[in-house]
C-alpha cells in the first residue's frame, strides 16, 4: 500500500506518524510536501490514500479538494477540513445536528458585532474564523474593550478579521477537555489546565489524563459526526448543564497526549488510514 | 551532529531525519528546519503564518 503523507513541516506529531507508517513493511511512504506540489487537475497521485498533515489550513483544504477531485481517498476529507478549519462552519454543523455548543453570533460589521455582543452580555470571546493554537482570541469584558477590539480588527486586519465570530465566554474552571476521535471511537482524552483563560497546550496549558466517560465519548463522537467524521480532536467545556463542544480540529496535535493517556495515538491513526484505503 | 546556521553551535540530529523536520538549536534556541538530507542541510524554520494550526 502506498500512503501519501501531505505535509508542510515535520513536527514531532508528523515524525511519530512517519515512524509508525515505516513500521509497517507493507506500506510505502510517499512524502507529499505542499511547498513543492503542483496540481494540474488531471493527474492522480500514485498513492492509495493521502494522510493530511499540513500545518497550513488553506493549503490542506485546497489540496484535499484537488486530490479528491481525481478520485484519491483522503484522511481527513476535504469536507471535514472545510468545516473544521472555519469556526463559523463548525458552529453551523454543530447547530444543524443538535450538538450543544456555547452561545455564538456571527456579524459582518463592527457595529452589528457590537449589537450582538451587547445582546449576549459580557464577557464574550471574539475569535478569528480561521486560526488555531489560541492565537488572536480576545476575551471582552466590557463595552470599551469591545469597541476597541472591533475597531482594531476592522482597520488593522485583513478582510477575514471583519467576519466577527462571537462566542459567549464559558467559565470552565481553569480547564477544558480535549477528546481524540479516530473513526467511530473516542480513543483518549486529556484535561488541559491553565491559570490563563486560554488553555491550549500551545499557550502553556498542562496536559493530564482525562478518563473517557460515556458522556465524553458520546459528545465527542456526536461532534465528530457533525463535521463528517474521521481523525479529530474535539475540545469540550464542562458546564453545570453538561458538556459543550468548543471546537473540532482536523489536523490534530497529539504529541503531549500519548504519555499521559497511555494510548498509542499514532498507531490508531495509521490503522484508521489503512482501513480507509482498503474500504 | 550538524552546525547551526545561526550561531554555529552543534545541533543534534535524530537517527532517522526527514526533510522538513523541525529542530531547535540547544545553544541559541532558534528553530531550524532540515532543508536537505544529502548532504544534511539546516536552515531557519519559516515563521508561523496566520492559517497555521490544527
Amino acid at each position: 500500500m502506498r500512503v501519501g503523507f501531505l505535509h508542510s513541516l515535520i513536527r514531532k506529531d508528523e515524525k511519530l506518524l512517519i515512524s509508525e507508517l515505516r513500521r509497517h513493511s507493507d506500506i510505502e511512504l510517499v512524502l507529499l510536501n505542499d511547498r513543492t506540489l503542483v496540481f494540474d487537475f488531471h493527474a492522480r497521485p500514485d498513492v492509495d490514500v493521502v494522510l493530511e498533515r499540513s500545518i497550513n489550513h488553506s493549503r490542506a483544504m485546497h489540496a484535499l479538494r484537488l486530490y479528491e477531485g481525481v478520485g484519491t481517498v483522503c484522511v481527513n476529507t476535504y469536507e471535514v477540513a472545510r468545516r473544521c478549519g472555519d469556526k463559523i462552519l463548525t458552529a453551523a454543523s454543530l447547530r444543524e445536528t443538535g450538538v450543544p455548543q456555547p452561545d455564538v453570533r456571527v456579524a459582518f460589521t463592527p457595529e452589528s458585532a457590537l449589537v450582538a455582543i451587547e445582546e449576549m452580555g459580557y464577557p464574550v470571546v471574539l475569535k478569528p474564523a480561521v486560526g488555531s493554537w489560541g492565537r488572536l482570541l480576545s476575551r471582552i469584558n466590557d463595552r470599551d474593550a469591545a469597541e476597541t477590539v472591533l475597531e482594531h480588527k476592522s482597520i488593522l486586519g485583513s478582510y477575514h478579521h471583519s467576519i466577527f465570530f462571537v462566542q459567549k465566554y464559558v467559565r470552565k474552571g481553569g480547564r477544558d477537555i480535549r477528546a481524540f476521535v479516530v473513526g467511530d471511537e473516542c480513543i483518549a482524552a486529556i484535561y488541559r489546565t491553565s491559570e490563563h483563560w486560554i488553555t491550549n497546550t500551545a499557550r502553556g496549558g498542562r496536559a493530564t489524563n482525562c478518563p473517557v466517560t460515556p458522556a465524553i465519548a458520546d459528545m465527542s463522537l456526536r461532534a465528530a459526526a457533525a463535521v463528517g467524521g474521521g481523525v479529530l480532536a474535539v475540545d469540550l467545556f464542562e458546564t453545570a448543564d453538561g458538556l459543550l463542544v468548543n471546537e473540532v480540529n482536523y489536523t490534530m496535535e497529539f504529541r503531549n497526549s500519548i504519555e499521559v493517556t497511555g494510548v498509542n495515538i499514532p498507531e490508531r491513526v495509521v490503522s484508521h488510514v489503512i482501513e480507509a484505503a482498503r474500504a | 551532529m550538524s552546525e547551526c546556521p545561526v550561531c554555529g553551535g552543534e545541533v543534534e540530529i535524530s537517527a532517522d531525519p526527514v526533510e522538513g523536520e523541525l529542530l531547535e538549536c540547544a545553544e541559541c534556541g532558534v528553530e531550524l528546519e532540515i532543508l536537505g538530507l544529502d548532504p544534511l542541510t539546516l536552515g531557519e524554520a519559516p515563521d508561523a503564518e496566520e492559517d497555521w494550526g490544527e
